[in-house]
């Protein structure tokens, strides 16, 4: 890394992210003045228009790629539209020890005086808990699901290349023609049509009009230097060290020793060039967004707009993604290699500045379970590398390898990358990615594009749209530019096994959370306790598919994302939003967490209690009453003693197929408000940390409070049989139905040791894959060290871990997750 | 049937490729060292872990012959009255009392090596035999490599040749690949580190050497036995000297890590106090630089 990324890099890993009032205060002003003049479309658009116009424009030193959401680098805007932060919860984010978000006394007087009386009533978090029923919220408040959508927006967004050939101008003509076609004689939607798309074209001008606002001051800030070179000539000497740049200090202070007018004549010339850079950002500025890029660097600024736009609007889940990066830059990178405008350094440079732009843009706060449950900093933007091109050829290119070295050598949170696998992948690739791994930063993931081009196709994408479809935010596939692809929130499956148990009953309220599904002593067999259990499944998945859709109605009609829209394949065309069926596909998500936990747990039953006779339901369900309170000798003999799932054993496996078959049954086909359908999912995030602390102990053994299994992966600590048998157990779900699955496993950093190693953990990986395995990552990490990290956490402030489908450092962890990654079974060579 | 102490997946470092490692019981060697002295006898161990104990005693009272009692928080067992039959051991519910060896007969040990197929094809890995020494376990390693083969499964047996030449040469003839271990060039002390003399293990690497069968030598290398520069050069010169391809050199340093396994199995690690270390990394870097000097590739495991 050069002298400008490392400044770059290390001003924003010091930077502590804070709380910026600046949009959450314009937005309120505008919707004080003008709520009720507008279609809610073009109230929006002007909304953002207004953001666009008002918000303060940041362009730092040394950068190339510019632009940010808040006035400066992680300064994070609220979204008081969806959730209007109360005081309380204002002080508990800036207080907090863990994923801290500061803001000053003043701001929040502000904040409590300007936004919070106006939103009172009007947010959607309140539209949407004003209106569920009281079945929904004794289960949501049980924790047996989370409803993702009640404080932030719909997301998981990720963009395919039309942005790299189009610009808003362009975009613009085509909205303009759309309105032309309406048919106000027949089409009663007509009139919806047109104010989307009017609302489209005015955020159209907003992005444009954002982007001019940095041009003109990249210019005034090379006019000022201009001027003070001259200056410094006229004078023969620096005027006063109060209008020193900064650029000049750092020339100074790498200079030490040298004659201070040897410093000044560098100074000079390191200004001269940064005056060509702000000239050459201003240009490129002044073309992108407007028209499509026609250079490298113009094509990483154009998404970096596309990306500002888009979480300024409303910062949906997981932020906004450029999908394919590698392929949407190789033309371009390709094109100015051979006329020699571009060197390999240059782009690598300008990757980098994108990349550290992406981390300067940490998570919005949010407030309540879903703080529980989701705590971390980091906003997904989940880079994909590799996989292939629409016509099913090989997608890797040299910028491939530069986004992997950049991922390498910056090593920052932010964004996620992943490498994508396909039969027709070079083994340099896969290797060049296994060696990144195998430094320990948790990434990159990888992905099993032969896989997801079979789920996206089985879920009736077509072939093309989806080889250009790919993984974003964890794990969760989509048709990349052409899909609102919606999680909707995880699903407590062991949770739901807990509460057939207790008979509808949640052991730990002591409340009605679920069907009366048989007092479980009454079980004859262990057909009749699963037979209970699918009932009880059924009953909570339609409860949260209602819910969900009536949010969905709630976004749609409210929070409509109509510069989202401009960017995703057929909104223009069909005249509807993002969030309203304009895209080409429309899904919805559930993720199912807890795999590996309801498998060992169902598997204890029926081993011990309806096949061996090794102890009776009673005692096993007093014990887990009793979270084995004085039963550990009963506890040890399940541990020990039954088949659980990740041992590649026919008899733990065959139970979680039938259990992943029958949560695909539940979801699969339930009908979403957009004319599609729900799809499985297998994520779990963080989610299976707070899942565990809403339950008592398990028939697993699994202690109250303790971690769930996350996504597919065995339970912590209960996979014995090393790798090959992990992927074995999971490749015998037919992986190809879901949306995503997520298999974590962690080696002792000894396995990787050699370049042999690598190769093995290669063909480790692909051998998964030829399994039709979706997604594999890696934790390259000893307890030793994790537990030292624990200690001292200021040695180890840049231990990235891998968590669920995104790295975070250890240290920003609280202790339930960070004893979640150490109880993971560790991997060891021998 | 055959006594297996241990079956280990994901195992890289015993041959090509991922690897799956069967450990037959039983070893005509005793080294001071080695690191799984629970395969050294042909029979079956009962293992112990004190730390896994609930000191519930469902084994004390489940045994048939009251061999086992409980003293002062722990397990002990009286070797006179204990007939191995294992039902302490399947009883125990924390695995803290174990049975080292279990008796499988060839199709059992055949359907868990078919079990991985998939990983040996994708990795172009396959089976390691080792031990105990599994040429020990003469008709079971013969009936095992052979269904290998047939099914085009590649075999790596680990042995330290301390074997009649014929079973030798069989055995050469019918896996893929040798992994010998040299661990004493002075015939004497080899026997006083491992039990046995070294004329008939270093005549018969000479006739592996000359059949011309892919084989890898490996070295244990103890600070305090066998790193000194006198072995060293003379196994470099030994090698260096056998016929044919000359073979890669794998260095195991030494570690201790068989005291924890001594004492779950309830003797004593190194009872004559012989010096033992783990070599310096100076020592390693120096015994491979002396095997480059005679010609000879050397890494480190």
């Amino acid at each position: 890394m050069n002298d400008r990324i490392n400044r770059l890099r290390k001003l924003s890993v010091e930077a502590e992210p804070t709380l910026s009032i600046e949009r959450a205060l314009i937005e309120t002003e505008f919707y004080r003045n003008n709520y009720g003049k507008y279609p809610i479309p073009v109230l929006r658009a002007l909304n953002f228009m207004e953001i666009c116009k008002r918000k303060a424009i940041y362009i730092g030193e040394d950068e190339l790629i510019v632009g940010e959401r808040g006035p400066r680098p992680k300064a994070i805007p609220t979204f008081p539209e969806l959730t209007c932060h109360s005081v309380e919860d204002l002080n508990v984010l800036n207080s907090r020890e863990l994923q801290r978000y500061t803001i000053g006394k003043e701001d929040i007087e502000i904040y409590a005086k300007e936004v919070i009386p106006y939103w009172e009533g009007k947010t959607q978090r309140e539209r949407i808990f004003g209106h569920v029923p009281d079945e929904w919220r004794a289960a949501y408040e049980a924790g047996l699901f989370t409803e993702f959508m009640e404080q932030r927006a719909p997301g998981h967004t990720a963009l395919n290349g039309k942005i790299y050939k189009m610009g808003m101008l362009d975009f613009k003509e085509q909205i303009a023609a759309e309105i032309g076609r309406l048919d106000f004689l027949s089409d009663p939607e007509a009139t919806d049509k047109q104010e989307q798309l009017r609302a489209m074209d005015i955020s159209c001008d907003a992005v444009i009009l954002f982007a001019e606002r940095h041009a003109v001051l990249a210019e005034e800030m090379a006019a000022e230097l201009e001027m003070q070179i001259e200056r410094e000539v006229a004078a023969g000497l620096k005027i006063s060290a109060g209008l020193e740049t900064a650029a000049d200090r750092e020339v100074k202070s790498g200079v030490e020793g040298k004659s201070g007018i040897g410093g000044r004549a560098e100074s000079g010339a390191k200004s001269g060039s940064r005056i060509s850079e702000l000239r050459r950002i201003a240009e490129v500025c002044r073309r992108v967004p407007a028209q499509a890029p026609k250079s490298f660097w113009e094509a990483l600024q154009m998404y970096w707009f596309v990306h500002l736009g888009t979480i300024t609007e409303l910062n949906g889940w997981d932020a906004m993604n450029p999908g394919h990066l590698d392929q949407h830059l190789a033309p371009f990178y390709e094109r100015e290699i051979a006329a020699g405008t571009l060197t390999r350094e240059e782009a690598k440079e300008l990757i980098a500045c994108f990349w550290i732009k992406v981390n300067n843009h940490p998570a919005p706060p949010k407030v309540g379970i879903t703080a529980r449950e989701s705590g971390t900093y980091n906003d997904f933007t989940n880079i994909n590398i590799g996989g292939v091109k629409a016509d099913g050829s090989d997608g890797t290119s040299e910028v491939s390898y530069i986004i992997l070295e950049v991922a390498e050598e910056l090593h920052i949170l932010q964004p996620g990358s992943s490498i994508h696998i396909s039969s027709r992948t070079p083994e340099r690739f896969l290797k060049a990615g296994c060696n990144v791994i195998r430094k320990g930063y948790g990434y990159p993931s990888v992905f099993n594009t032969d896989a997801y081009v079979q789920e996206l196709t089985r879920q009736g994408k077509s072939l093309t749209d989806a080889r250009e479809g790919g993984c974003s935010g964890c794990i969760e596939v989509g048709a990349f530019g052409k899909e609102a692809y919606l999680l909707t929130g995880y699903l407590n499956v062991p949770k739901i096994l807990e509460v057939t148990l207790n008979n509808g009953v949640d052991p730990v309220s002591g409340k009605v959370v679920g069907l009366k599904t048989g007092d479980p002593l009454e079980f004859k067999s262990f057909e009749e306790l699963y037979k209970a259990f699918i009932n009880q499944l059924n009953y909570i998945t339609d409860l949260k598919i209602r819910v969900s859709n009536y949010i969905d109605r709630m976004f749609a009609k409210y929070a409509p994302a109509t510069f989202l829209s401009v960017v995703i394949e057929d909104c223009i065309k069909k005249g509807k939003d993002y969030y309203n069926g304009g895209p080409r596909y429309n899904t919805n998500y559930i993720q199912c967490t807890g795999l590996g936990t309801v498998t060992d747990s169902l598997a204890t039953i029926k081993w011990h209690v309806f096949e061996k006779g090794t102890f009776s339901m009673e005692k096993l369900l007093n014990a887990v009453a009793k979270n084995f309170d004085g039963e550990e000798i009963l506890r040890q003999t399940i541990i020990n003693k039954t088949p659980f799932f990740g041992n590649n054993n026919e008899y733990a496996d065959s139970i979680a197929v039938r259990v992943y078959n029958d949560l695909f049954d539940a979801i699969e086909g339930k009908p979403n408000t957009k004319g599609e359908c729900f799809h499985l999912n297998m994520l779990s995030t963080t989610c299976h940390v707070y899942f565990g602390k809403v339950m008592g102990a398990s028939p697993s053994g699994r202690l109250s409070g303790r971690p769930i299994s996350d996504g597919t992966s065995p339970s912590q600590g209960s996979d014995t049989n090393g790798p090959t048998s992990v992927i074995q157990s999971l490749s015998r779900l037919d992986q190809i139905k879901s949306g995503g699955t997520l298999l974590n496993l962690r080696f002792l950093p000894n396995l990787v040791k050699t370049e042999q190693d690598v190769d093995k953990l290669a063909s480790l990986i692909r051998t998964y894959f030829s399994l039709n395995g979706h997604h594999i990552q890696f934790n390259i990490v000893d307890t030793i060290t994790l537990r030292n990290a624990q200690k001292r956490p200021e040695e180890y402030r840049d231990l990235l871990v891998r968590m669920a489908g995104y790295s975070d450092y250890f240290n920003h962890m609280n202790i339930d997750l960070q004893e979640e990654i150490i109880s993971r079974t560790e991997n060891d060579a021998f | 049937m055959s006594y297996i102490f241990d079956i280990k997946r994901y195992s890289i470092n015993d041959g090509p490729g991922i690897r799956l490692t069967v450990f037959f019981k039983g070893c005509p060697l005793s080294c001071v060292w080695c690191h799984n002295p629970e395969g050294i006898d042909k029979k079956q161990n009962k293992l112990y872990t004190r730390e896994k104990c609930l000191n519930c005693q469902t084994c004390v009272n489940i045994c048939p012959n009251t061999a086992l009692a409980m003293t002062s928080e722990e397990i002990s067992t009286d070797a006179s009255l204990c007939v191995g039959c294992g039902k302490c051991a399947d009883a125990c519910p924390t695995k803290a009392l174990e049975m080292s060896g279990k008796e499988l007969s060839i199709d059992e040990i055949m359907t868990i090596i078919e079990k991985e197929i998939i990983i040996f094809d994708q990795s172009r890995g396959g089976v390691t035999f080792c031990g105990g020494e599994p040429l020990y376990n003469k008709e079971a390693l013969l009936e095992l490599l052979g269904r290998c083969r047939k099914l085009s499964i590649h075999t790596t047996v680990d042995t330290s040749l301390h074997s009649s030449p014929e079973l030798v040469k069989e055995v050469a003839l019918k896996c893929d690949l040798l992994l010998i271990d040299i661990k004493h060039m002075d015939s004497n002390l080899h026997y006083k580190y491992t039990g046995v003399k070294n004329e008939l293990i270093l005549s018969n690497i000479q006739m592996v050497a000359q059949m011309g069968v892919p084989y890898i030598i490996r070295i244990p290398l103890i600070e305090g036995v066998n790193a000194d520069e006198k072995n060293i050069t003379e196994t470099a010169r030994f090698i260096s000297s056998l016929p044919g391809k000359m073979p890669v050199v794998e260095f195991l340093p030494y570690h201790d890590i068989a005291k924890g396994k001594h004492a779950k199995l309830g003797s004593i690690y190194n009872p004559d106090n012989i010096p033992m270390e783990k070599p310096s990394k100076e020592t390693i870097e120096r015994c491979v630089e002396m095997f480059k000097d005679y010609g000879i590739e050397a890494h480190v495991l």
